[in-house]
């Protein structure tokens, strides 16, 4: 069974006295262990499918399922539920709670699990050894770089064990190095762990990771192809 | 986290810990000298003859004449040992209208009779004779007046002083008294009002034979009033006795009392409201210069619920701080004050109006310091809601997407 099935998806937006359509009939069917790509041009609607894959939004028509649940059946309380279990996200920007230390930040996601405090400080410093900060775990989001925020976001994507990891634009804000060490990294992770990763991106490095590629123009599926 | 959070921008942290710094500290000053100043109203009219208790014949506070006065004390005192706690000390007296004169002045005052060694434990007058002696048992015809009636009258000690009332028998009764002593008090209201003579010798020139206006009493503890004033009124109802507590004596001063208890609250509420626009819009600015935070917290599964136990959480923890500072303040504040008390004699005919004496002390009220930091926290956590239930309200979608 696919792990996502998007089908039909439509989103449209009120933009001022415009209405926007987003996605305008998008189906799409993600397999467990993926490594993909959704690219496109800005407008092209891979932020908003992201977003509706992963319950922060809905969709205004058509059925998005993930590991068999219809997500417009879900109430919010389900939906914030089922984000804290099965999903994990790395943003562009804005990934880490400021006030909070990279391992702190990493444990969150277990605190609002439930997990009992011993085991969540010891599979947090795992995980952040894992993507190379074993040494930063008590700095502050302001005191790493922006390839050192992005490294300790991954962590905490995946130490709660998602079945899914959304990634909006992980790659913007940094250099071709830094995206590059931050691809492998998630590519490691993909491999290592099975963890199902879904990018928005316009970065041509990030399309070369990906193994299969889909690209939307207009709201639509221009193009899905496996590499 | 939300402590730390509370610490993100200190300088707004500060000014607003400020102000419930403040606000906190000016409840408990004034709940204090509120306290102060009714506890001085309440002592001055307890202290100027009144006592925690005051027995009388029954009808004679409807009106107050001498032929309405108790004609056999003696069967009453001697039930009373019995009937007080230990520590409880009375007197009998004699109290009448009367006229006092000499050749400069004359004037309306209360004549007293009393028997010093017993009123001297119960009333101001124990130490308020300041000038020559309080009526020595072997100086007959002896009378103490107030240095204020002194100094109206134009006279001193070794002078003689006329008093005229009406006897028992419905007669004037006249005397001439000399003065032996002047006492001082805390108004020149009782100065000029009060003038003292032995029990003994007020029975003879009123021809009241072994009667009495009043019995006194002083409880050892002032809570105990309601219970003692019960158990008089059940003992004593063969008698023909009618016990008043000093609340139904002094109505004026209760009145006062309750309308501080209203004063204070009001107090209270007041600076609250003037502190709550401060909380609010700390609260709000700091809620809105989060929003993509928020906006990450719910994408990672916390529930809106979360989100404004959150911002409450930082909210409470804001105020306790300012209310454990404010408190601290006021407390010292009052203890630093209480030492010597606050001298109002710059404004001592006002005072006297109200039934103030000139140096109030403060005193906290454990009362209004729970209500006081009660109306800061609860009412305090009351307007965070509002900023709490902003920051929820944002989507994921919504709060991400913010610039």
């Amino acid at each position: 069974m696919d792990l996502v099935v998007c089908t039909d998806i439509v989103k449209r937006y009120r933009q001022g006295r415009l209405q926007v359509t987003a996605l305008n009939g998008v189906s799409l069917a993600i397999e467990r262990g993926a490594f993909i790509a959704l690219a496109g041009p800005s407008g092209s609607g891979k932020t908003t499918l992201l977003n509706i894959i992963g319950g922060l939004d809905s969709a205004d028509e058509g059925s998005v399922r993930v590991e068999g649940r219809e997500l417009a059946h879900l109430t919010p309380a389900q939906l914030a539920e089922m984000r804290l279990r099965k999903v994990g996200f790395v943003f562009q920007a804005y990934n880490l709670i400021p006030v909070l230390s990279a391992l702190e930040n990493v444990e969150f996601v277990m605190l609002l699990q439930g997990v009992p405090a011993a085991e969540r400080r010891d599979r947090a410093r795992a995980i952040l050894a894992e993507v190379g900060l074993g040494e930063m775990c008590d700095r502050r989001p302001a005191e790493l770089s922006g390839g050192q925020q992005q490294r300790v976001a991954v962590a905490r994507a995946i130490v709660a064990a998602p079945t899914i990891v959304l990634a909006d634009e992980p790659t913007a804000n940094l250099d071709s190095k830094a995206g590059k060490g931050l691809l492998s990294l998630m590519e490691e992770m993909n491999a290592r762990k099975n963890v199902t990763f879904v990018f928005s991106t316009h970065d041509r490095m990030v399309m070369d990771f990906a193994r299969r590629l889909v690209l939307l123009h207009d709201g639509r599926v221009a193009e899905d192809r496996v590499k | 986290m939300a402590w730390r959070n509370v610490w993100r921008n200190r300088r707004r942290t500060l000014v607003i810990l400020t102000a419930v710094v403040i606000g906190v500290w000016s409840m408990i000053c004034v709940g204090a000298l509120s306290r102060g100043i009714a506890d001085q109203m309440v002592q001055n009219g307890i202290a100027t003859l009144t006592g925690h208790l005051q027995i009388h014949r029954r009808g004679f506070r409807s009106d107050p004449v001498v032929e309405n006065s108790m004609t056999d004390p003696a069967a009453v005192l001697a039930r009373l040992p019995g009937l007080l706690p230990p520590g409880s000390r009375w007197s009998v007296r004699v109290r009448v209208n009367a006229v006092a004169a000499n050749a400069r002045h004359s004037g309306g005052v209360t004549l007293v009779g009393v028997d010093p060694a017993r009123e001297a434990q119960v009333s101001f007058i124990g130490g308020g004779v300041t000038t020559g002696a309080f009526l020595p048992p072997d100086v007959p015809w002896a009378i103490v007046v107030g240095r204020a009636l002194a100094e109206q009258f134009d006279t001193r000690p070794g002078r003689k002083l006329v008093l005229m009332s009406q006897d028992t028998e419905r007669e004037i009764a006249s005397r001439a008294f000399r003065i032996i002593g002047v006492f001082d008090a805390e108004m020149a209201a009782t100065e000029k009002q009060f003038v003292f003579v032995n029990l003994a010798q007020a029975r003879v020139m009123l021809k009241l034979g072994g009667g009495a206006s009043e019995v006194a009493i002083v409880l050892p503890d002032p809570q105990l009033v309601d219970t003692v004033a019960h158990r008089l009124r059940t003992a004593l109802a063969s008698e023909r006795c009618e016990v008043h507590t000093w609340q139904e004596l002094l109505p004026l001063v209760t009145a006062i009392l309750k309308m501080y208890d209203v004063f204070i609250f009001l107090w209270f509420l007041v600076v609250f409201v003037a502190m709550s626009f401060g909380i609010v819009n700390t609260t709000l600015m700091a809620v809105f210069e989060r929003i993509r935070e928020f906006g990450l917290l719910r994408a990672l599964g916390m529930k809106p619920s979360g989100i404004v136990a959150s911002v409450l959480t930082e909210s409470l923890m804001l105020l306790a701080l300012g209310s454990g500072l404010g408190n601290a303040l006021g407390l010292a504040s009052v203890l630093a004050l209480s030492e010597r008390g606050i001298d109002l004699s710059a404004m001592a005919a006002g005072l006297e109006f109200a039934g103030m004496g000139r140096v109030i002390i403060p005193r906290v009220v454990t009362l209004d310091l729970a209500l006081a930091n009660g109306v800061v926290l609860v009412l305090g956590a009351v307007v965070s809601v509002y900023p709490a239930l902003k920051a929820a309200r944002f989507t994921p979608v919504e709060a991400l997407s913010h610039t």
